[in-house]
């Protein structure tokens, strides 16, 4: 026995573990291009495969002439909906329950729709002879206007589902109509509102962008048609579910599928779904026996793979005269596109879109989503955010601006009136969430105090006059914001995709010499788990996080899990990984009890070893434990150190923040400096402050994009206007702005070591706090709502209408 | 973004590109820094089987000063131009438009030549060298000719250089007085939503000289001949300014795209117009 045993805080900081800001174990290969994407596979013999594309919105597809393609040397196959057909295979089931086409089945319905698969031996070559294939169109009228979709003499896109008026989330009332869903209490809310002295009411809309990850979608299939196994490489930020699904469709016995994830660049939703380009992959190397790689090029990924947003949320916001709100109506028309590809769990076609009352005491509200098939691409995809959430956070955020406007008040008072009270929880939302936790009150008296908003306001009124005075062209606006997140899907009783249930899952193995690999069901695309799940684990079973390997993303080793996407790694994955850590330190407990020579319950945790009760000379550090677990017998305990937790979570969790924006806005150029970003986050217990700190900045990057320029914007006819990063807005650093980020710790109470997830708060609040700086600079002007991307021409539009300029 | 196969060239000598052009007519492109051209390729947008690549010609790059006239290689690069002490300081205008053009590692490979030939109504220099004044040397079969930058554009992409000629370089007079060039863009990298390049000469409290020229406000560059007349001459007072904006914006014939609709941009133009004249004014 050592008597030298060093301090508690030595031997804790030496595990790096929670709270520790380790540096990121990944960064050593990214920083020197050592990464291993998808598009760096190369096996022996490959294929390359390439889709021809629709230039139209709407047509029927009359023929299709592959012989000039099939001529050029080196083409082995050009696939079509007729070879798929045999396979059952033209089409393929969606994760929202409806089916889409995998190659035009005799129509295409938007624009960059896959019509046929040209595979050959060279990647050129395979472009080569896209362009000899000869596609016969006949143009239909295109349905882009979502509020179009039902009138009489309306196109009807699809005529495949067109009689069929039951969808897969009910009722549907026209062939355009994909479903209705209702949340809430509707006559209750409406007599509130009927009755109530305040009553705001506008139109919202959150309009329709792109995840647009660094790396575009890609796959590599690869059949062994010796011993039958299909190995399926892609990004997918679900591999498990992909495998489920992949053998579903196709009939290949999940055993003999093998998905892997490699490393993945940015994921932000768009890599959930399943693409046309993955079963043409595996088709096309069942056929050819030969491993076939599709990867998606810029203008591909923007115009085909899953979009985001793209609601119209008209709303009503009821209040008395002293600002208590009484109640809230929302009213949503979804355009989901040409096939309803929404990634969701599937009991909610409109995601969580219910989460609508965010921070706000309610009493009562009511929530209609109706989704509508247009001539655009499919998707509808969770960017950087928990299922419609940042729509939900967007779409009260700027209710209660507008009823602050109403009621004359000032915008953080109304905020303040309304919050959940820090007692009030767990708190039943009127919507049907219980609200695991929250102190919004702290937190926002924290914000306000951080950026001065006294102050500030002082300053915003001095600006109005001094402008009003002709002494300057700009303006001042101060966007407040406080969001409340669902994130962590999730419990099985309730979610599930596809009947999968929401559970994740981490297995561990400690080796001999105290060291340890755990696998999880979840697969980062830059989010760090390989240095956070290791920090979650050093803490719970004393082994240095450095000594703990993690893998993710193999399907063949991993234990089965739904994936990452929706803030959900940390919450579920991060619980199982937590619980898994548990059963190995009770197990570690007994064989330290017999090696110590004392019963079970006399010895005790201390940072990485058990000690006997009272004598914290006598001990056993994991180290010596899991060696022990190996090469010796000990009565009534099996050999080895292992476990394994599958994580069925009770609820969500509820992270929340405290967003403050000040931007200066020049009315004459539509351009708006960002002055000041404050982020107050809290999301629980913090694993890694660094990595905290990083998710915040590039969620609010993406926020400034989306609120300030982003768009997938369609024309009148339906074709993508912003089909590249040319028009597609990726802020670079030199248009980023600052962020200050600051923090407030509420643990969840039902997570293990109480964690909330935070990778998609500052999309979610980043988005109203820029927005609602942009309609403060003119409040006074009597702007109510301006539709984003706040971009030069808008913003100068705002104020152009509000006659700020000479005529 | 997989261009068809081609066929490239790279000759040592203009005459042997110009012989490389001429051989294969319209299936021959040359390519300078290939940042309009090679993303066209890409897209497979325009389709040539002969690449003539001009990086191989010693003779193209470089810039010299003798007296008050500067000529640039049309293979020099907006990098090189940006760092040219001696070009700074005789017309530092040419290094305030370049470093706001595109990001650094374009400008390190975009030349002057490619981006004044290509005729793209978004590129800068072809306003830029309006605003100089400067003259474009031709090269073709039967030899050098000489063209004005300010009747060189005749719509977007079309211009006067014949196919089987190659621009060479690019004159123009060291500037004296004030300058200013003044762009409004959504981003880094992107085209100018308007642009304008401003010369003020003064003598005394007048206007001796001017030169104004706009970027991306038509379907080529536009030499603002009214614009000028309603400077030289006065004392720069608001009013002149003013004339002189409204003449410039009058002028321009801006179309629609993401960037926002026509009122905006002829609005954007009248700001980017009058600051690049207030600017040019202070320092004249």
């Amino acid at each position: 026995m050592n008597e030298m045993i060093p301090p508690k805080a030595e031997r804790s900081a030496a595990l790096k573990g929670l709270g520790t800001s380790r540096k990121r174990v990944e960064d050593a290969r990214f920083t020197q291009g050592k990464g291993n994407f998808i598009d760096d596979l190369k096996l022996p013999g490959m294929l390359f495969g390439d889709f021809v594309r629709s230039p139209y919105p709407h047509a029927y597809v009359k023929s299709i002439n592959t012989d000039a393609a099939l001529a050029v040397p080196g083409v082995v196959a050009v696939l079509t909906a007729a070879d798929l057909e045999p396979l059952g295979l033209h089409w393929m089931p969606t994760l929202a329950g409806d089916k889409q086409m995998v190659l035009a089945d005799g129509k295409v319905l938007f624009q960059g729709q896959e019509v046929a698969f040209v595979v050959a031996s060279d990647r050129y070559v395979a472009a080569d002879a896209v362009e000899l294939v000869e596609v016969d169109y006949e143009e239909l009228p295109a349905l882009v206007d979502p509020f179009k979709a039902e009138i009489k003499g309306a196109p009807i896109l699809r005529e495949d589902i067109a009689d069929n008026l039951e969808g897969a989330h009910g009722a549907r009332r026209h062939p355009n109509h994909i479903f209705t869903w209702e949340s809430g209490e509707k006559e209750q809310t409406e007599a509130a509102i009927g009755e109530a002295e305040i009553v705001a009411e506008e139109m919202i809309y959150y309009h329709r962008t792109h995840p647009c990850p660094l790396e575009t979608c890609g796959a590599v299939a690869s059949m062994d048609k010796v011993n039958g196994k299909l190995t399926l490489h892609g990004t997918f930020q679900a591999p498990h579910a992909v495998r489920t699904v992949a053998s579903l469709i196709s009939g290949i016995a999940e055993h003999n599928i093998r998905v892997i994830s490699p490393d993945i660049g940015g994921g932000f939703g768009n890599k959930v779904g399943v693409y046309p380009g993955y079963v043409c992959s595996i088709v096309a190397s069942i056929v050819t026996g030969k491993p076939v790689k599709w990867i998606e090029d810029r203008i591909e990924n923007l115009t085909s793979t899953a979009f985001a947003r793209d609601y119209w949320m008209q709303g009503k916001i009821s209040a008395t005269k002293e600002g208590k709100i009484t109640g809230l109506w929302c009213h949503t028309t979804a355009d989901h596109g040409a096939f309803d590809a929404c990634a969701d769990p599937t009991k909610f076609p409109a995601g969580f879109m219910n989460i609508c009352t965010g921070s706000y005491d309610i009493p009562t509200a009511y929530l209609c989503v109706d989704g509508i098939y247009t001539n655009k691409a499919p998707g509808g995809v969770a960017y950087r955010c928990s299922f419609r959430v940042t729509e939900a956070a967007y779409f009260i955020e700027r209710m209660i601006e507008m009823l602050a406007i109403k009621l004359k008040m000032d915008a953080a008072e109304l905020r303040r009136i309304n919050f959940i009270k820090k007692e009030q929880f767990p708190y039943q939302s009127a919507l049907g969430w219980e609200y695991d936790s929250g102190d919004y009150h702290t937190a926002w008296e924290k914000a306000l105090e951080a950026v001065n908003y006294t102050e500030l306001r002082k300053e915003q009124t001095q600006r109005l006059e001094d402008f009003k005075a002709g002494a300057t062209r700009s303006l001042m606006g101060i966007g407040l914001c406080h969001f409340t997140e669902i994130v962590g899907a999730g419990p099985v009783k309730n979610c599930d995709i596809l009947g999968l249930g929401m559970f994740d899952s981490c297995e561990i193995r400690i080796h001999p010499t105290g060291s340890a690999i755990a696998r999880l069901g979840t697969i980062s695309q830059g989010q760090g788990h390989a240095t956070t799940f290791a920090q979650i684990l050093a803490s719970e079973i004393g082994i240095p996080a450095d000594d703990i390997t993690l893998e993710e993303g193999d399907t063949d080793t991993a234990p089965y899990g739904l994936g990452t996407y929706g803030s959900r790694s940390t919450p579920v994955a991060g619980a199982a990984t937590a619980m898994a850590g548990r059963k190995i330190r009770a197990k570690a407990q007994m064989i330290a009890a017999y090696l110590l020579e004392v019963h079970d319950d006399d010895v005790e945790w201390d940072v990485d070893r058990f000690a006997v009760k009272g004598a914290p000379e006598r001990f056993k550090t994991m180290k010596e434990i899991a060696f022990a677990s190996y090469s010796q017998e000990i009565p009534g305990v099996e050999p080895g150190l292992e476990a394994v937790s599958y994580y069925d979570p009770p609820n969500m969790t509820y992270p929340f923040g405290a967003y403050i924006c000040v931007m200066d806005i020049n009315v004459d150029t539509g351009i708006a400096d960002i002055r000041t970003f404050y982020a107050l986050d809290d999301c629980g217990t913090r694993i890694n402050p660094m990595i905290i700190e990083g998710q915040v900045h590039g969620g609010l990057t993406e926020a400034f994009a989306i609120s300030m320029g982003q768009e997938l914007a369609y024309d009148d006819m339906g074709n993508v206007k912003t089909g590249s990063l040319m028009d597609f807005f990726i802020p670079t650093s030199w248009e980023t702005p600052n962020y200050i980020t600051d923090f407030t710790t509420t643990p969840s109470p039902h997570h293990p070591i109480g964690a909330k997830g935070v990778g998609e708060s500052p999309n979610v609040g980043g988005v109203p706090a820029f927005s609602n700086a942009v309609h403060d600079a003119f409040r006074s002007f009597g702007l109510t709502q301006s539709h984003m991307p706040h971009d030069h021409w808008r913003i100068w539009k705002i104020a152009n209408d509000l006659g700020l300029h000479d005529k | 973004m997989i261009p068809a196969a081609f066929n490239y060239h790279r000759p040592d000598t203009i005459e042997g590109a110009v012989k490389l052009i001429n051989e294969f007519g319209d299936e021959a492109r040359v390519v300078a820094g290939g940042h309009s051209l090679i993303p066209m390729m890409k897209l497979r947008m325009t389709g040539l089987s002969h690449l003539v690549d001009l990086q191989g010609i010693g003779g193209l790059k470089g810039i010299s000063v003798d007296g008050d006239t500067i000529t640039i290689g049309a293979m020099t690069t907006q990098h090189e131009l940006i760092v040219h002490k001696q070009l700074s300081s005789r017309a530092p205008i040419i290094a305030e438009a370049a470093l706001q053009i595109a990001d650094p590692q374009v400008r390190y490979v975009g030349t002057i030549g490619g981006n004044v030939a290509n005729g793209d109504p978004g590129n800068d220099m072809p306003g830029l060298m309006q605003c100089l004044d400067a003259i474009y040397s031709l090269q073709g079969p039967s030899g050098q000719r000489s063209v004005p930058a300010r009747t060189f554009y005749e719509a977007a992409y079309f211009t006067e250089r014949e196919e089987d000629e190659i621009l060479t370089s690019i004159s123009f007079q060291a500037t004296g007085g004030g300058y200013a060039y003044e762009k409004q863009k959504r981003k880094i990298g992107d085209y100018a939503t308007a642009a304008a390049g401003v010369l003020i000469e003064k003598d005394g409290d007048k206007c001796s000289a001017a030169s104004i020229a706009l970027t991306n406000l038509a379907d080529t560059p536009i030499y603002c001949e009214a614009a000028v007349a309603a400077l030289v001459g006065t004392a720069l007072d608001p009013g002149d300014v003013g004339a002189a904006v409204k003449a410039a914006v009058d002028a321009s014939d801006p179309s629609e795209d993401n960037r926002g609709p026509i009122e905006f941009k002829k609005h954007i133009a009248g700001v980017v117009i009058r600051c690049a004249i207030e600017r040019a004014i202070e320092r004249a």
